[in-house]
């Protein structure tokens, strides 16, 4: 039995792995993000200071010994506020990408893999959707539901997975004809283990690309919402509400842009290696070593 | 004179991995009217010592490391690029191998024949769209072009693969070229269309006196158009010398093996004792798919026609050969009898359990029984499983091994189809093609099956390859009791290995019958047609088939 696992050895999934722990630069993403995600989780345990906590006598100041990266406007430490906002951006980006991935890489998958009429229905829905002005939509469920952090995840979850849709239902209309596809069908796999064995891990490459590129722009996406009153509102923050405020004062007080920046940046850098990274793993044709 | 004196060519390609010499050291020359054949496996250096003389190669990775090739007495490798235009724009001209994609489909053919009449770098020599049109017409009727004024303004998609391969020929000609370099340009056609576009190439060459280079990787068509022949491999010249010589009296070991390799005459192993069970019983099966370019026509050409009422039998351990050209509905055929395409009428039985009509649910236990090898062992393999994840998957899905005993169960397929355990964790890019066949045949017959459809599997390979799996084929025919299907564009394969051969045209079956009797005394006029058409090996009987079309 042990010699038959260590036989079954290698898979994509094992491979991909191994080779991406070979890329410095995909683990240095990995590390800052896990790093990041860390820090959000403990942030009530150890932001030096509340993050309505106010000192309206201090006002702004430069970084220093007590406020490390500086105070904003109302006297409130950056540090600590940086470190709230990155909680929900992080979780914007994170969750509303993992909806928008799932329903677009199944949505997609299906409609590609089937084709024919459900194909067309499917992909009609999405154009409706493509159609639908985002803003009235979001506008909408605010009102209807109330305004609520979770809402505003699948929200944007719900507009980003049209494009993931798009993009995987391509891939899958290449593949479909492929001979191996063919092959899996002689063997009389189900549709269901063809779609999961075959064709999905061969739409990765451009899914995870898109992913790289749909994170950064949801952490956009919130911080416009929040800046028009649907997203998180102030005393609450986010790195993109922060960057939103910090450019007004951006000449007087550039720390109140900078830091937010660059937790932002720092993020998507580390996404950035890490996607391609994660593409160059999950493609066997590149080297091992 | 010699036109063209190629003389220490090297061309190495500088790769993360190393230097790659894809051509070291050739040496060789061409008279004007003269045919010389470069013959060779894949990556054998041919078609890269054809490009790096027209700087055709994408450098880096190439590099040009040493040699000169004397063009009327100019050396190619040392002129500048815009001497190199005007060089293929007079002098030199290339016929590729495929006509579907060699042309730019967004302009009439018109058009891109007159391309280089109209924008010619050197000013003096450029002509009117009028003058040009008058060359292009007359070109395009003499490669035979019918009704050449109309169809000058035609797109690609509007001709067939062989008129298309025309075209490109006559693109080839327009201005008048010294020296014709044709990459197997007939590789991509059918046997009946390589006989004519193989007898238009000779005629022109006659006509205008210009030097060809072949290169090819059919010694067939070789003997027969060729004067002088260049057998390459890795990169450098393993022999040369005059068509007969290397044909009839060669001394050279791989010159010999390649020889050897060609599927030639009867088949080799004995008629196994045919049983009168009959495994597969087709009756009056059409496949018509709804034509998506004519929506609006009549009834009459509404559906394609792939298959339209066929009828067979194939005899349990049987080898049954079927034969057509591409568009004949032979592939189509397979894919009908494994119910892998929707049958639109008639029936297919299994040892006697009807198949049409079943649910995909209730054609699970059936598919173990009856497998696929599929032409192109590149896109065959799903790239990102291993080749362990793609020989248990079909195992395990099957319920034939379990996890205990999945490792032992891959490993004794790895050893049926000639491969070693340590490759076992390795993806299929990481493989060679004959390779990959192999996984892909061990895949087939993982599940024990009575009968495998191979459609077309050989056909993608070197000929040295290609004897290798033929032979591992009917091994495994006879190993394990298959029943077998195999369908081929090339009739010395199907002569090969096949008991019996059906040949099918236009969907239906022209003929039947076993593969010798048929080979000996064919009735139709078609099967002539193809059996005519078949390049041989040999150069003094391939020029007197030539000369008696």
């Amino acid at each position: 039995m042990a010699d038959a696992i260590e036989d079954h050895g290698t898979s994509l999934w094992k491979d991909a792995w191994i080779k991406l722990s070979k890329n410095r630069l995909a683990l240095f993403g990995l590390a800052v993000l896990i790093m990041l995600i860390a820090t959000s989780l403990l942030t009530p345990l150890i932001a030096p200071y509340g993050y309505e906590t106010q000192n309206l006598n201090m006002g702004a100041t430069a970084p220093s010994l007590q406020h490390w990266l500086g105070t904003d406007i109302f006297g409130r430490d950056m540090l600590t506020r940086i470190m709230y906002g990155g909680r929900v951006s992080l979780m914007v980006g994170f969750i509303a990408t993992a909806v928008a991935l799932v329903i677009g890489i199944l949505w997609g998958a299906i409609a590609g893999f089937f084709g024919g009429r459900l194909d067309a229905i499917m992909m009609r829905i999405v154009d409706v959707l493509y159609a639908l002005p985002f803003m009235i939509f979001i506008i909408l469920l605010m009102v209807v539901f109330g305004r609520n952090i979770l809402l505003l995840f699948l929200a944007i979850g719900a507009v980003e997975w049209l494009t993931m849709a798009r993009i995987v239902r391509s891939q899958v209309m290449a593949l479909r004809n492929q001979e191996f596809v063919e092959a899996a069908n002689s063997l009389g796999l189900s549709q269901w283990t063809i779609i999961r064995r075959h064709i999905i891990p061969n739409t990765l490459g451009p899914v995870i690309v898109y992913t790289t590129l749909t994170i950064p722009s949801v952490m956009l996406l919130e911080a416009f919402l929040s800046f028009l009153g649907l997203g998180i509102q102030p005393p609450e923050s986010s790195w993109g509400l922060l960057i939103n405020y910090g450019v007004e004062t951006m000449e007087e007080f550039p720390w109140l842009l900078i830091f937010p920046g660059i937790a932002l940046s720092l993020t998507l850098f580390a996404l950035n290696f890490l996607g391609d990274g994660l593409r160059d793993a999950l493609d066997p044709r590149t080297s091992k070593d | 004179m010699a036109i063209l004196e190629v003389n220490g060519l090297k061309v190495y390609f500088h790769t993360r991995n190393g230097v790659v010499k894809a051509v070291d050291d050739v040496s060789f020359s061409v008279d004007r009217g003269e045919t010389l054949a470069i013959v060779g496996e894949s990556g054998s250096g041919k078609s890269v010592t054809c490009y790096s003389l027209l700087d055709l190669l994408p450098k880096p990775p190439a590099r040009i490391e040493g040699g000169t090739a004397l063009f009327d007495g100019k050396d190619l490798l040392a002129c500048s690029a815009s001497e190199m235009r005007q060089h293929r724009c007079n002098d030199i001209a290339v016929i590729f191998q495929d006509p579907m994609t060699s042309l730019n489909p967004f302009l009439t053919i018109g058009e891109q024949l007159i391309e280089p009449l109209i924008y010619h770098p050197d000013r003096s020599q450029i002509q009117t769209r009028v003058e040009a049109k008058r060359t292009a017409v007359a070109l395009l009727d003499e490669v035979g072009i019918i009704d050449s004024h109309a169809r000058f303004d035609c797109y690609p998609h509007e001709f067939s693969g062989g008129m298309r391969q025309r075209v490109m020929i006559a693109m080839a000609l327009i201005t008048e070229p010294k020296l014709l370099i044709c990459d197997e340009p007939t590789t991509a056609l059918d046997v009946t269309i390589q006989a004519q576009i193989l007898r238009l190439i000779k005629k022109l060459q006659e006509t205008r006196n210009v030097a060809v280079i072949f290169i090819s990787h059919d010694l067939g068509v070789v003997a027969g158009i060729a004067d002088k022949v260049l057998v390459m491999c890795d990169g450098t010249i393993r022999e040369t010398g005059g068509t007969d010589d290397l044909f009839y009296r060669t001394q050279n070991e791989y010159t010999k093996k390649l020889l050897a390799a060609i599927p030639e005459g009867a088949k080799t192993l004995p008629h196994r004792a045919k049983s009168d069970e009959i495994l597969i019983e087709v009756t009056h099966l059409k496949t018509y798919f709804r034509n998506q370019l004519n929506t609006n026509n009549s009834e009459e050409n509404r559906y394609i026609k792939a298959v339209d009422d066929v009828s067979l039998e194939i005899a349990r351990g049987e080898i049954l050969g079927l034969v057509g050209e591409s568009g004949s509905g032979k592939s189509t055929l397979g894919r009908s009898i494994l119910q892998l395409a929707p049958t639109t009428e008639g029936s297919v039985k299994f040892s006697g359990q009807t198949l049409t009509g079943l649910t995909a649910k209730q054609l699970v236990p059936w598919r173990r029984k009856m497998q696929m090898i599929f032409q192109d062992p590149y896109a065959s393999l799903n790239p990102r499983m291993t080749v362990f994840e793609t020989l248990s998957e079909p195992l395990l899905y099957h319920g034939i091994a379990t996890w205990t005993t999945i490792a032992s169960q891959v490993k004794q397929l790895m050893d049926d189809v000639g491969l070693s355990q340590a490759q076992l964790r390795k993806y299929p890019h990481e493989f060679s093609g004959g390779q990959r066949q192999r996984i892909a045949i061990g895949r087939a017959i993982a599940t024990k099956p009575e009968f495998i459809i191979a459609d077309e599997p050989v056909s993608a390979l070197d000929v040295t390859i290609q004897a290798q799996i033929l032979d591992l084929i009917l091994e495994l025919v006879e190993r394990h009791n298959l029943t077998m299907m195999f369908i081929s564009h090339d009739l010395s394969v199907v002569r090969y290995i096949s008991d019996r051969v059906v040949i099918m045209n236009r969907g239906v079956i022209v003929e039947q019958g076993d593969t010798e009797t048929l080979w000996a005394a064919p009735k139709e006029a078609y099967t002539k047609e193809l059996l005519a058409a078949i390049p041989l090996a040999d150069p003094a009987a391939e020029r007197k088939r030539i000369a008696n079309i």
